[in-house]
């Protein structure tokens, strides 16, 4: 992992195609601007972790839970 | 071709109706094709079933009928992604969740999956912003679907 410091105003370029600024900073928080090709995906890691983990625990889904779904449903 | 299936064996399929989701999803990065399976009529799930592979499949609910109000923004990186031109081009689904306690079932709102059904290409959106929820309990909402859709047959 590269760490480095930059200060308000200041950008980090990641390949040819991608800019991060420092757009402000205020107490703990940094509010950052990202310049990026409209193929990749910029997200919040916390939300795309849990994306993440929500399919794994759908694709685990079985069959059996599911009819029993169905039949709740049903009635 | 015939595919394996999760849940119902071999499977025969329409390459055609094969889709294409060049991103894979998160947590399957490398399963890059999908098909829809229905299951029997009146279900409200369906199947987005791996086609190289038995596993992953995802059971898939259209998240207009657990919520009419549902209404999604796709961003401009989706559209041109997938190519669409036209809303009539999108299908959405959610992926469900069903838990050992099927009355937590819950579907994912906040990241819907998005095909452009003209040409088969596929994305599931991450709505950062959306006040949707991945959590989305919807087994009362589906009861009331299923109850709404009786009484309109009478």
């Amino acid at each position: 992992m590269l760490v480095l410091t930059r200060k308000k105003g200041q950008s980090i370029v990641i390949g040819d195609d991608i800019e991060i600024t420092i757009a402000d900073v205020f107490g703990d928080q940094v509010r950052l601007g990202i310049k990026a090709p409209k193929d990749v995906p910029v997200h919040r890691k916390e939300v795309y972790l849990e994306i993440k983990e929500e399919n794994k625990k759908a694709a685990g889904t079985n069959i059996t839970s599911f009819e029993e779904a169905y039949k709740n449903i049903k009635k | 071709m015939i595919i394996k299936t999760m849940h119902f064996g071999e499977v025969e399929i329409d390459e055609k109706s094969i889709l294409y989701f060049d991103e894979g999803l998160p947590g399957f990065d490398n399963i890059k094709k999908y098909v829809i399976l229905t299951g029997d009529e009146g279900m409200p799930f369906r199947w987005l079933q791996a086609v190289e592979e038995s596993y992953p499949a995802f059971a898939i609910v259209s998240p207009f009928e657990i919520n009419q109000n549902y209404e999604i923004d796709l961003d401009k990186a989706t559209e041109e992604y997938l190519q669409i031109k036209e809303p009539s081009e999108v299908a959405v689904y959610s992926i469900v969740v069903i838990p050992e306690d099927i009355t937590k079932m819950t579907a994912n709102l906040k990241a819907p999956l998005i095909i452009n059904t003209t040409n088969n290409k596929g994305k599931q959106m991450i709505m950062d912003n959306s006040p949707y929820q991945i959590k989305h309990y919807i087994l009362d909402e589906l009861i009331k679907a299923r109850e709404a859709q009786e009484q309109g047959g009478k």
